[in-house]
């Protein structure tokens, strides 16, 4: 590996550690860092309050924040090479707006039908809204992978991809009209997206299965870097196109699955770090950009969640906001100078 | 150097088939094309050039008929066996960005490489071999996108070169280049075959410059007639003629070529 991507990857994990300590540290409650240092490595004398704040609120969300990032990033990267299409994400095949239609049945209709808001539920509401949108997220990729094999172009595949999200949209746009005004507000606040949702016992499942995931997906970076040469090429050199582009589609489809599962959808990450990764490091290379992806995604979902929740903005503001208002001009800086020096070459 | 046969086809029908499609491009091939010569695919735009291309390298399977490559049949090879069989530079420009020409070139030896696709020290010695061979040395650190359509070319080449395949397809290399860089392209490809002794066989629309580097030529007519033979053997028979004077071919080419080459 080259010397300047060894470094960069210390730089960005250093950056990780940096912004999941300041995420434990900042808050409307001040916190002195010792303490947070304490709480974290066993010391028992601190301020019962402040434990409970470290470990029930702040540290569920970083590591929410840390994993969320690094899966959209992956599964963006995954996504932006199959398509062939910059503008691919983790939102294009559907798969947020599956998951989405999951959650609107939930919990529209629940009052509906039950009798009871689901917004009333409370712990077990949560849950079932976690299951709902992992069902509806997985029928949206059966039906995308279903496509896949069907379809031979990858435009005609983006392309259904993008209606069924319309179709899905459409169809809570119908559930919204009928439910009460009660669980719209509470789909509503679960579209926002958000790291703070998920709670202290969900944190530790959802990290493990994405611990599980990331590792998988890395095993695809061969497959990955023979399919930027376009399906010939790679065909030529020896890969079955269209094994690999389902097995890619499924892996970043799960992954987005899973993470908006437990956060809603979050937007912008997952199209912008693979670009940011691609500027950075200068190569297409996913050797290089799928460990890059991972990890500059957690680094900017922390930066993210910090600057949501920073001291004045009470409550925190909608992560989705934060993700693009930061990473957007960062994104277009970045671009932007890259062109520039590739003119001055 | 001694030209072996290394590609068989019999009486080959080529065309696609699916679901209620069934098109025929040309049937009735049948011809060798040997290792250590350039062959030359000539023929209107529409004739079949990139089917019948698509069908040698396994891409599209043949409707009739029998292709046989090393003395073995086509549909016998794994694609992971073709892969170190057949090497391929396509019309497809692909949309590389971010991937220095050393790397492209690199992507050649996927055949070779182990699961995470790391070069070893005899791949990178392939590379550089191919590299130098194809004379783009001194582009190897330098973007692929930043490259003419030429230079690009010939970096395909250099991937197909670094497959270490012993038989290399050309779809239209020459398309999109200046007259100098087409003269350049079929002079390595020329070399490639007589020297390194690979099997070259290549479409073209620039049949003056194919009847002069060519060894042996395969005029492909609307309508899939195929005329196979030395540019001389076309030239006495006729068939050449009549090529140049069908209909909706490249019309009034003029031909200068030296018949004693």
């Amino acid at each position: 590996m080259r010397r300047s991507v060894l470094t960069g990857m210390v730089l960005l994990v250093l950056s990780i550690l940096v912004f999941f300590f300041l995420n434990l540290l900042l808050g409307s409650v001040s916190i002195p860092a010792a303490s947070v240092w304490d709480i974290l490595f066993g010391g028992d004398g601190e301020n019962q309050i402040w434990r409970n704040i470290v470990m029930k609120s702040r540290l569920p969300q970083a590591v929410t924040a840390l994993v969320a990032g690094a899966g959209l990033s992956v599964a963006g990267l995954q996504m932006q090479t199959v398509f062939r299409n910059p503008l691919a994400g983790p939102s294009v095949l559907g798969v947020s707006s599956g998951a989405s239609l999951g959650v609107a049945f939930v919990v529209l209709l629940s009052g509906r039908l039950g009798g009871v808001a689901l917004s009333r539920l409370g712990y077990m509401g949560e849950i079932a809204m976690t299951v709902s949108a992992i069902i509806g997220a997985m029928a949206v990729m059966a039906l995308i992978v279903y496509v896949a094999q069907k379809v031979r172009g990858n435009v005609t595949l983006l392309i259904i991809g993008v209606m069924i999200g319309y179709v899905a949209t459409a169809i809570i746009g119908v559930l919204k009209f009928f439910s009460a005004e009660e669980d719209v507000r509470a789909y509503v606040v679960w579209g926002l997206g958000s790291f703070a949702r998920v709670s202290g016992g969900q944190v530790a499942t959802f990290a493990v299965i994405m611990a599980v995931l990331l590792p998988l997906s890395m095993l695809l970076v061969k497959t990955l870097n023979l399919l930027l040469l376009g399906d010939g090429y790679a065909r030529n050199l020896g890969l079955d196109v269209s094994r690999a582009r389902l097995a890619v589609i499924s892996c970043a489809g799960i992954l987005v699955a899973i993470v908006t599962a437990y956060c809603g959808p979050i937007t912008f990450l997952g199209l912008a770090v693979p670009h940011l990764c691609r500027a950075i490091f200068r190569t297409s290379d996913h050797r290089v950009l799928m460990p890059a992806s991972l990890l500059a995604g957690a680094s900017l979902a922390l930066l993210c969640n910090l600057i949501a929740r920073l001291p004045g903005f009470e409550g925190a503001l909608p992560v989705n906001s934060v993700t693009a208002l930061i990473g957007a001009p960062v994104v277009a800086v970045v671009l932007f100078r890259r062109r520039k020096e590739e003119t001055a070459e | 150097m001694s030209c072996i046969e290394t590609i068989r086809v019999e009486n080959l029908a080529i065309g696609y088939t699916g679901k209620n499609v069934y098109k025929r491009v040309a049937t009735g091939i049948s011809d060798t094309i040997r290792s250590g010569e350039l062959t030359c695919l000539l023929g209107p735009n529409g004739a079949g050039k990139s089917t019948l291309l698509r069908t040698l390298s396994a891409f599209l399977p043949p409707l009739e008929g029998k292709i046989s490559i090393l003395g073995k049949p086509l549909e016998e090879y794994s694609e992971k066996q073709l892969a170190r069989i057949i090497g391929v530079v396509l019309t497809e420009r692909s949309s590389i960005q971010n991937m220095t020409v050393d790397e492209l070139v690199g992507m050649g030896r996927s055949p070779y490489t182990g699961f995470w696709g790391r070069l070893s020290a005899e791949d990178r010695a392939q590379v550089d071999a191919a590299v130098e061979m194809v004379g783009i040395a001194p582009l190897r650190s330098r973007m692929v996108q930043t490259l003419s359509d030429g230079e690009r070319q010939k970096v395909m080449i250099a991937k197909a070169l670094a497959q270490e395949t012993p038989i290399i397809f050309l779809d239209e290399p020459t398309a999109f280049l200046d007259y100098p860089s087409k003269v350049e392209i079929l002079h390595l490809l020329y070399r490639l075959a007589h020297e390194e002794g690979k099997t070259v066989f290549l479409s073209t629309h620039d049949l003056e410059l194919a009847l002069q580097v060519a060894d042996r030529i395969w005029l492909m007519a609307e309508g899939g007639e195929l005329h196979t033979g030395t540019p001389e053997e076309l030239t006495r028979d006729g068939s050449l003629e009549r090529f140049i004077n069908l209909p909706d071919s490249e019309k009034r080419v003029r031909i200068h070529f030296d018949l004693n080459k």
